[in-house]
């Protein structure tokens, strides 16, 4: 490649691609994820330098792992620790050997896949705390630097590299293997790293349009490492159906936010906005997870069924709420949580009337646990106003409205307080 | 982001036959899996030539249909991939390993975002709330 802007930028591409299995296949050369960084960094360092000069070479990957390998090679005969000098010779032996068993596998392609199994894994091994393993995750497997990171998730960049180092260093000490489970260990351990996919993804999704095309970024490389882990996983169907999950929310991007940036929801927004061509990839991937499933759904599954639902709806009008319903009365068994049981309130409601959907409220209510959350109130106020309680509806519409801090919305629900009393 | 990739195949335009070998397909196979495993794909078609088409031209009130093949024509899409990079550069080095033979050349273009216009084209973009029904 050549051409094309500034050198830098242009390594910087090849670092998104390559960096992974590079630091992947590194990591099972050493047995150690944060050597392998380092080693891949050095590289990455050594093409900053020279192919200013030279050019990108034909096979940039090839060429930083020869790097990188080399330099672990140099590292092994430097040893300090090695005063022996035969025990030095055997180590430096060792990795040569190591490292040639490797291209040797590599050659035959079937081990990189496990590889970049293992990388995820690693990076969202248990033992970590959530804030470490979608830093390190985004590091080892989207390639982004520290300072990006940092920018996405609105936090410092040396808090970023407390976590990596720290989340390195935990890895060390527990001499957790580099390596990808297998069987049940595999259904065990997946969930953690679903966590982390998704939460990368709603840090983009939750922020608002147009504030730094940085955190829309996040949104596009959660879905990227989800089809990653899809291709390398292809048998899990929750892994399908958090893929689906994404592309469906996704796929509505350009319609949650009006013209003056503020948010519309689901059954106000323009439907004609709704990207197809990722509704389509996630009523795909949604059907996968649904084959694979056999009957018994994961949560990302029957969450994605439920995103689907909208998504084949061409109006709100059309939206089959009866499924909704039993989709959230699904989710309310695997995860339950007052919030699950208020979205499914709503639906009881929209489905077979107020009163259904007013009597899991008040159950709700009565439980106390979404107790000061703006939402149970302005759902309450809304069914009252449907039942015609209107005294009832204006005073939870205006309670709904003290809760909220979001200026708009709090007019929103001021307005309907004035309207259901009038 | 998003880029399309418009491969431009350096063969005869006016060919009636554009079936590439089995050699050029396996190579190019691999290439899309490549893309697919990178999750950067999200969609890519393969155009027949254009002897198989026609041309919709418009100047003055009427479009005037012309079919293939277009003798004037020395660059023709032969296919597209539709991939999402985080920059231009990215897309760039994705397009640099096609396996490309003499001649091809890809053009990489971003795709257009509703951002990206001015808000009375936002406005223009967005009358009909109703899509077409999918399947």
């Amino acid at each position: 490649m050549s051409g094309g802007g500034e050198p830098s930028r242009a390594i910087e591409a090849v670092w998104r691609i390559e960096s992974a299995r590079l630091i992947a296949a590194l990591a099972r050369m050493t047995g150690d994820v944060s050597l392998a960084e380092d080693l891949a960094q050095d590289a990455l360092v050594a093409a900053l330098e020279r192919w200013p000069e030279s050019g990108v070479p034909e096979n940039p990957g090839a060429w930083l792992m020869a790097t990188a390998k080399n330099r672990a090679i140099d590292l092994a005969r430097r040893g300090k620790r090695f005063e022996d000098r035969r025990e030095q010779l055997a180590r430096e032996a060792g990795m040569r050997m190591a490292m040639d068993a490797a291209e040797h596998e590599a050659a035959l392609g079937a081990e990189l896949g496990e590889d970049i199994l293992g990388l995820i894994f690693t990076s969202c091994h248990p033992l970590l705390s959530t804030e470490a393993r979608v830093a390190l995750t985004l590091r080892l497997l989207g390639g982004l630097s520290t300072e990006e990171i940092a920018r996405a998730f609105l936090v410092s960049e040396p808090t970023v590299a407390q976590r990596i180092v720290r989340a390195k260093r935990t890895l060390k000490e527990a001499h957790a293997p580099f390596e990808a489970p297998q069987g049940e260990q595999l259904d065990e351990r997946l969930p953690s790293v679903l966590e982390v996919i998704y939460l990368v993804f709603n840090e983009g999704y939750a922020a608002t349009a147009g504030e730094s095309w940085m955190r829309l970024d996040l949104c596009e490389e959660a879905l990227r490492l989800g089809r990653v882990l899809a291709g390398l996983a292809p048998k899990q169907p929750e892994v399908h159906g958090l893929v689906a999950l994404m592309e469906i929310q996704a796929s509505r991007a350009a319609a949650r936010t009006g013209s003056s940036g503020e948010p519309v929801l689901l059954l106000d927004q323009n439907r004609a906005r709704w990207d197809p061509l990722l509704v389509r990839r996630g009523l795909a991937a949604l059907e996968r997870a649904e084959k694979l499933s056999r009957g018994a759904f994961g949560p990302y599954t029957v969450q994605a069924a439920i995103a689907a639902c909208h998504a084949r709806a061409r109006s709100a009008e059309e939206t089959d709420w009866a499924r909704i319903a039993a989709l959230y009365d699904a989710l309310a068994q695997l995860t339950p949580s007052p919030v699950v049981e208020l979205n499914r309130a709503v639906a009881v409601s929209m489905a077979f009337g107020p009163e259904g959907g007013l009597e899991l409220v008040e159950a709700l209510t009565a439980e106390g646990s979404l107790e000061g959350y703006h939402l149970l109130h302005s759902v309450r106020a809304d069914l009252l106003a449907k039942l015609g309680r209107s005294a009832e509806a204006r005073e939870e519409f205006e309670r709904a409205a003290a809760m909220t801090e979001n200026t708009r919305e709090r007019e929103l629900l001021l307005q309907r307080a004035h309207i259901v009393a009038s | 982001m998003r880029f399309m990739m418009l491969m431009y195949p350096a063969i005869d335009t006016d060919a009636k036959n554009w079936e590439p070998s089995a050699e050029d397909v396996a190579a190019m196979t691999a290439y899309n899996e490549e893309l697919t495993k990178a999750g950067v794909l999200l969609s890519l078609d393969g155009l027949r030539p254009p002897a198989d088409g026609a041309r919709v031209s418009f100047s003055g009130r009427a479009p005037t249909v012309t079919d293939g093949p277009f003798a004037e024509a020395k660059e023709v899409v032969g296919g597209y991939w539709l991939i999402q990079a985080s920059s231009k550069e990215e897309a760039v080095e994705w397009a640099s390993r096609c396996p490309g033979a003499d001649g091809d050349f890809i053009e990489v273009r971003r795709v257009f975002e509703m951002e990206d216009f001015p808000e009375d084209v936002q406005e223009a973009g967005q009358l009909s709330e109703r899509p077409p029904e999918q399947t």
